[in-house]
C-alpha cells in the first residue's frame, strides 16, 4: 500500500511569479518525511504539488516531474483526481464535514463517488478507519452525532481516518497539529509513528521538536528574500539534520537563530 | 460511472502489480457540470439583452407611426409628463423616506437596546414583505380620505405656493399622497441598508470619540456619518430605483390626469401606473406606445441603478470592507 | 446621573433632574390637546403638535441647564425615536386596516368559490342585506400559486446554477464581473418592465399580440425573481469555508460531485430560506401580472393556455372595477379579505425561511 516518491527538477509557479525552484529529492515508502522552513518559503506549496492539489488555488502550475513508484503524476492525460484518491491530504485546520456525522464523515471518500458499498463492508470500514486513526474508542458509541462536535484533536484524527478510508498510498499532511493543544498534538503525533508502518507520510511542520520527534528524514526548504524562490537547501536523515548539519542556513534554522 | 483505472495515465509503463484504482467518475462530468452552469449565467445575460431588444422591437413603430396615431401627437408629448410626473412622486417619497429611514436605522443601530432593535430589525422585515397592492389598497382606501383635511389645510394657508394651491382633491387621491405611500413603501429600503453600513463603523473609533467626551450625537457625527457617506447615499438612490418604478401604489392611489404644478390636486401620472392602467385594453400602436414608455422607465431606472451600483463599488474599494 | 439627591459632586452637579424631560412630555401632550382643540380636535393633530412641542423645547431646556452639546445630543435622539415611531404608524396602521377589513369577509365560500357568475345583483342584493355575499378567491388562489410556482421551477435552476458558476467557476474573470454586473442590474429592473419584457417576448413569439397565460406570468416573475436567488445563494457558496472543498477534493472527490454534495448541502439552509424569501416577494407582485396573465373571473387550471386571476390582481380589479358600482363597498369586502389571504401567506413564507434557516443550519457545534 505504501510507495517511494521520487521528485525531478520541480518548479512550481503561481502566474508568473516562481514560488520553488528545482526542487530534486526521494521520499521513502513506510517512512516519515518531514518539511521545515520559515514562512513563506514554499514547503507548503511544494507539498501540495504532490498530490497535484495546488491546481485548486488560481494560477498555480507546476513543471517537472513527480513519479509514484515510477509513475509520472504530471503525465500527459493523468486525471488529478486520480492522483488524489492515491495521495490522500490533511490539512491545516481540522476540517470534517459539518453536515455529515461522524460515520458519514469516515465514509465521506466513498459515498461522494457514488461508489456502492454494503453495510457490513461500510461497518467495517469505518472501524478499521477509525482504529487505525487511534479514534475508534472515543467515538464507537457516538458514530452518527456529528463530526464538527467532537474536541479539535480528535476532529484531526477524524480528518486522518477519513483520508485512510480511501486506501491511499501515501498521506500528506499539512502542518497537522497548528491549531491543536499540546495534549492534542501528542495524541496525533503516535498516531503518525504508527502510520509509517502502512503508508508513506509526508509531513509539513512549523514546530522543529515535532520533526525531530516524529520524521525519519527532514528536507530543509528556504527563501533567499520576498519576491525570490524557495529553494531545497538540505535533505537528509532527521538526526543529521538537527545534529550536524552541512549546510550554514541548515544549521543557523534548526538552532533557533533565524527564522 | 463505469470507467475505471483503464483511464491513461502517463508515459511511465506500469511495472509494479498496481493495485485496482478506486472508481472516481468521468473527467467528462466536471465539464458538463461546469458548461451547465456557465450556461446558466450566460443565459441571464441572454434574458437581460432580450429584455431590451423586445421592448425595442415592439415599441418601434412609435417612431413611424402618423401623429394622429399617437395618443398625443407625438411621442415626446406623451411622455414628458409622465417623466416629469415619475420624478415628482419619486421626490416626494425620497423627502419622507431618507431621514425618517436613517433615523431608524441610527435607532436600531445606536440607540435602542439589543434586543429592542432586533424586534424593530423584523418589524422593518415585516415592511418590506407587504406586497406593494396592499400598500396601494391602505393608501386609496385609508390615507386618502384621511388625509383631505389636510390638504384643505395647506390650500387655505398655503395656497399662494403653486405646490398647493387650492381648490385640493376631495377624494385625497394626489400625487402627493402616492409619494407618501411611495415613501412607506421604500423606508425598509434605506434603513436596511443603513443598519447595515453603521453596525459597521469601527468601534475602536467610535470608542475613541466618546472617550474624549463626545456626546453620542457628536460620536455619530464624527465617526459614524463620515464612515457611512457613500453607503447612505447609494441607499438612496436604490431607493429610488425601487420608486420609480413602482406601480401599485401609484396605480390605486392617484386620480390621474395631466400635468399639474399643485401636490394636492388630482393630476399627473407616472409611467408604470400610466402602463399597468392601460396595457390590458391596449391594441396596436397604443400598445407599441405603452412599451416605449417602459422602455424610457427602465432606461432611467438603469442609469440610477447603474450610478448606485458604481457609488457602492467604490466605497468598498475605499474601506476594504467584505 | 441624578442631581435632584442632597449629594452634590463635580460629576454629577450641572445635570438636568431626571423628572424634567418627562415632565416636559406631559406638559407637550397637555398643550397639544389644547392646540389642536383649537382648530378642530382630532387625534392625528394631537399627535403631531405633543411630538413637535417635545421635539422643540425638551433639548432647549436640556441645553439651557447642561450647556448646548447636551442639547443638541437630545434633540437628535429625540428626533431618532421620533422616526422610530412615525415608521411604526403606517405599518401599525396597514396590519390593522387589513385585519379589520378582511376578517369579516373571510370565510369558507370566499375560499371555495369562484367569481364566476357573480354579478352586480348579487352584490346590489348584498348591500341591501337581502343575501349573502357572493363570490370568492379559489380561482385567484389557484393562479398565484401555479404561477408562482412555475416561475420558482424557472428561477431556482437558473438562479442556482449561475450563482454557482460565479463562485466555483468564474474566478476573476471578465465574464463573471459582467454577469455579477448585469445580476445587479436585473435587480432594479421596475416589476412592470419585467411583465412588458414577457409580454412583448411571447407576443413575438407566438405571433399573437396579446397572448397572455400563466406561462408568460412565469416568466415575468422569474426575471424578478433571479437576481434575488443568484445574490443569495452566492453569498451563500461564499461563506461555505474553501477548507471543505479542499478537504473533498484530496479525498479524490471530483469537482461537480464536490460542490453537489459538499458545498450545497452546507449552504443549503441559506439558499433554501433565501428562495422562500425571493417567493414571498414575487408572489405579492401585480403590475407584472396585469400584462401577462389578463384577468378572469373563473377557475382555469391549465396555466398554459387561458388568462388566469392571481390574488393581487384579484384585488386590484375588486377596488378599481367594482362588480356592482353601486354598492362598491361588498367588492371591498372581498378585497379586504384577498388581502388578509395573501399577506397571511407571504408572512408564513418569512417565517418559514426563517425557520429553515435557524433548524436546518449546519451544526458547527463549536
Amino acid at each position: 500500500m505504501s510507495k517511494r516518491i521520487d521528485v525531478e527538477n520541480l518548479n512550481v509557479y503561481y502566474g508568473d511569479f516562481l514560488a520553488v525552484e528545482d526542487v530534486n529529492m526521494t521520499i521513502d515508502a513506510r517512512s516519515v518525511t518531514a518539511f521545515i522552513g520559515p514562512s513563506g518559503c514554499g514547503k507548503s506549496t511544494f507539498l501540495r504539488t504532490l498530490n497535484r492539489m495546488h491546481e485548486v488555488i488560481d494560477g498555480a502550475y507546476a513543471k517537472g516531474k513527480v513519479l509514484l513508484d515510477g509513475e509520472d503524476l504530471y503525465g500527459r492525460g493523468v486525471d488529478p483526481v486520480k492522483v488524489r484518491s492515491q495521495i490522500g491530504m490533511v490539512f491545516q485546520r481540522p476540517n470534517p464535514f459539518p453536515t455529515m456525522s461522524i460515520r458519514e464523515n469516515v465514509l465521506a471518500g466513498v459515498k461522494l463517488n457514488n461508489r456502492k458499498i454494503s453495510k457490513s463492508d461500510a461497518d467495517e470500514l469505518v472501524e478499521s478507519s477509525l482504529r487505525g486513526a487511534n479514534l475508534w474508542n472515543e467515538v464507537k458509541d457516538r458514530l452518527d452525532k456529528p463530526g464538527s462536535g467532537l474536541s479539535g484533536g480528535q476532529q484531526q484524527r477524524l480528518c486522518i481516518a477519513r483520508s485512510i478510508a480511501v486506501k491511499p498510498d501515501v498521506i500528506l499532511m499539512d502542518e497537522p497539529c497548528s491549531a491543536l493543544d499540546p495534549i492534542s498534538t501528542l495524541a496525533v503525533e503516535d498516531l503518525i509513528n504508527e502510520l509509517k508502518e502502512e503508508y508513506t507520510v509526508v509531513i509539513v511542520t512549523h514546530n522543529m521538536q515535532q520533526a525531530a520527534r516524529v520524521s525519519d528524514k527532514t528536507a530543509f526548504f528556504n527563501i533567499a528574500g520576498t519576491g525570490k524562490p524557495g529553494k531545497l537547501i538540505e535533505y537528509a536523515p532527521t538526526q543529521e539534520i538537527f545534529n550536524n548539519p552541512k549546510e550554514k542556513a541548515t544549521e543557523d534554522y534548526v538552532s533557533g537563530r533565524f527564522g | 460511472m463505469s470507467i475505471s483505472s483503464d483511464a491513461p495515465t502517463g508515459p511511465s509503463s506500469p511495472k509494479s502489480s498496481r493495485k485496482e484504482l478506486p472508481d472516481v467518475g468521468n473527467p467528462a462530468a466536471d465539464k458538463i457540470f461546469s458548461g451547465i452552469s456557465l450556461a446558466a449565467g450566460i443565459l441571464i445575460l441572454v434574458v437581460l439583452a432580450a429584455v431590451a431588444i423586445f421592448l425595442v422591437a415592439q415599441a418601434l413603430p412609435v417612431f413611424t407611426a402618423d401623429s394622429e396615431d399617437l395618443s398625443q401627437g407625438s411621442f415626446l408629448k406623451y411622455i414628458y409628463p409622465l417623466v416629469i410626473g415619475t420624478l415628482i412622486a419619486s421626490a416626494i417619497a425620497l423627502l419622507l423616506a431618507t431621514p425618517v429611514g436613517i433615523g431608524v436605522a441610527l435607532y436600531i443601530s445606536h440607540y435602542a437596546p439589543k434586543k429592542i432593535s432586533q424586534a424593530v430589525g423584523y418589524v422593518i422585515d415585516l415592511l418590506a414583505a407587504i406586497p406593494s397592492v396592499i400598500f396601494g389598497a391602505w393608501g386609496a382606501s385609508v390615507l386618502a380620505p384621511k388625509i383631505v383635511p389636510f390638504y384643505d389645510w395647506l390650500a387655505t394657508y398655503f395656497g399662494f405656493i403653486p405646490i398647493f394651491e387650492g381648490p385640493a382633491s376631495q377624494t385625497g387621491k394626489t400625487i402627493l399622497t402616492a409619494g407618501i405611500v411611495l415613501g412607506i413603501m421604500i423606508l425598509p429600503i434605506i434603513t436596511a441598508m443603513c443598519r447595515e453600513i453603521f453596525v459597521q463603523t469601527p468601534l475602536l473609533q467610535q470608542e475613541a470619540a466618546l472617550g474624549l467626551g463626545a456626546t453620542r450625537w457628536e460620536m455619530i457625527r464624527m465617526t459614524v456619518f463620515p464612515f457611512a457617506r457613500t453607503g447612505i447615499v447609494s441607499s438612496v438612490m436604490l431607493a429610488l430605483g425601487r420608486a420609480l418604478g413602482e406601480t401599485m401604489a401609484v396605480t390605486l392611489v392617484l386620480a390621474s390626469g395631466p400635468l399639474t404644478a399643485s401636490l394636492i390636486k388630482s393630476g399627473n401620472q407616472t409611467f408604470a401606473s400610466e402602463i399597468a392602467l392601460n396595457f390590458p385594453e391596449a391594441y396596436g400602436i397604443r400598445m407599441s406606445e405603452l412599451i416605449a414608455a417602459g422602455l424610457v422607465l427602465f432606461v432611467i431606472t438603469l442609469v440610477v441603478n447603474v450610478i448606485a451600483r458604481m457609488i457602492t463599488s467604490r466605497y468598498k474599494e475605499f474601506s476594504g470592507a467584505n | 446621573m441624578s442631581s435632584s439627591t442632597a449629594v452634590t459632586s463635580r460629576l454629577t452637579s450641572g445635570q438636568a433632574p431626571k423628572w424634567l424631560v418627562p415632565a416636559i412630555g406631559l406638559g407637550a401632550v397637555v398643550l397639544g390637546a389644547a392646540l389642536s382643540a383649537l382648530i378642530g380636535f382630532s387625534i392625528g393633530t394631537w399627535a403631531i403638535f405633543a411630538g413637535l412641542l417635545f421635539v422643540i423645547v425638551a433639548p432647549l431646556v436640556v441645553s439651557m441647564i447642561e450647556g448646548r452639546r447636551k442639547g443638541a445630543d437630545s434633540f437628535v435622539r429625540f428626533l431618532v425615536y421620533g422616526a422610530f415611531i412615525v415608521a411604526l404608524i403606517p405599518l401599525v396602521s396597514v396590519i390593522w386596516v387589513v385585519l379589520s377589513k378582511g376578517i369579516p369577509g373571510l370565510s369558507m365560500n370566499l375560499l371555495s368559490t369562484s367569481m364566476r357568475g357573480v354579478t352586480g345583483v348579487h352584490d346590489n342584493a348584498a348591500a341591501e342585506g337581502a343575501g349573502p355575499i357572493y363570490g370568492g378567491i379559489y380561482h385567484a388562489i389557484i393562479g398565484t400559486l401555479e404561477i408562482t410556482l412555475l416561475a420558482t421551477l424557472i428561477s431556482v435552476p437558473i438562479g442556482l446554477l449561475t450563482s454557482i458558476y460565479l463562485v466555483e467557476y468564474a474566478k476573476n474573470g471578465p465574464l463573471g464581473k459582467a454577469i455579477t454586473f448585469f445580476v445587479d442590474v436585473m435587480t432594479g429592473i421596475p416589476s412592470i418592465v419585467a411583465g412588458l419584457f414577457a409580454a412583448s417576448f411571447f407576443a413575438l413569439t407566438t405571433g399573437d399580440p396579446s397572448e397572455r397565460t400563466g406561462l408568460v406570468a412565469a416568466v415575468a416573475l422569474s426575471v424578478l425573481m433571479i437576481p434575488t436567488v443568484v445574490r443569495n445563494a452566492e453569498e451563500m457558496l461564499r461563506i461555505v469555508p474553501n477548507e471543505l472543498r479542499e478537504a473533498s477534493y484530496a479525498l479524490g472527490v471530483r469537482k461537480w460531485r464536490t460542490i453537489v454534495k459538499v458545498v450545497i448541502p452546507t449552504a443549503i439552509s441559506g439558499i433554501a430560506s433565501g428562495v422562500t424569501l425571493a417567493i414571498a416577494r414575487v408572489i405579492g407582485e401585480t403590475a407584472p401580472i396585469l400584462v401577462t396573465a389578463g384577468f378572469v373571473t373563473s377557475i382555469n387550471w391549465n396555466a398554459f393556455s387561458g388568462w388566469m386571476a392571481t390574488l393581487p390582481t384579484y384585488i386590484y380589479y375588486q377596488i378599481m372595477t367594482p362588480t356592482s358600482p353601486t354598492a362598491a363597498s361588498i367588492s371591498e369586502t372581498r378585497a379586504w379579505a384577498a388581502a388578509l389571504v395573501l399577506i397571511i401567506i407571504v408572512m408564513l413564507l418569512n417565517l418559514i425561511a426563517r425557520a429553515i434557516a435557524k433548524f436546518f443550519a449546519p451544526k458547527t457545534g463549536r
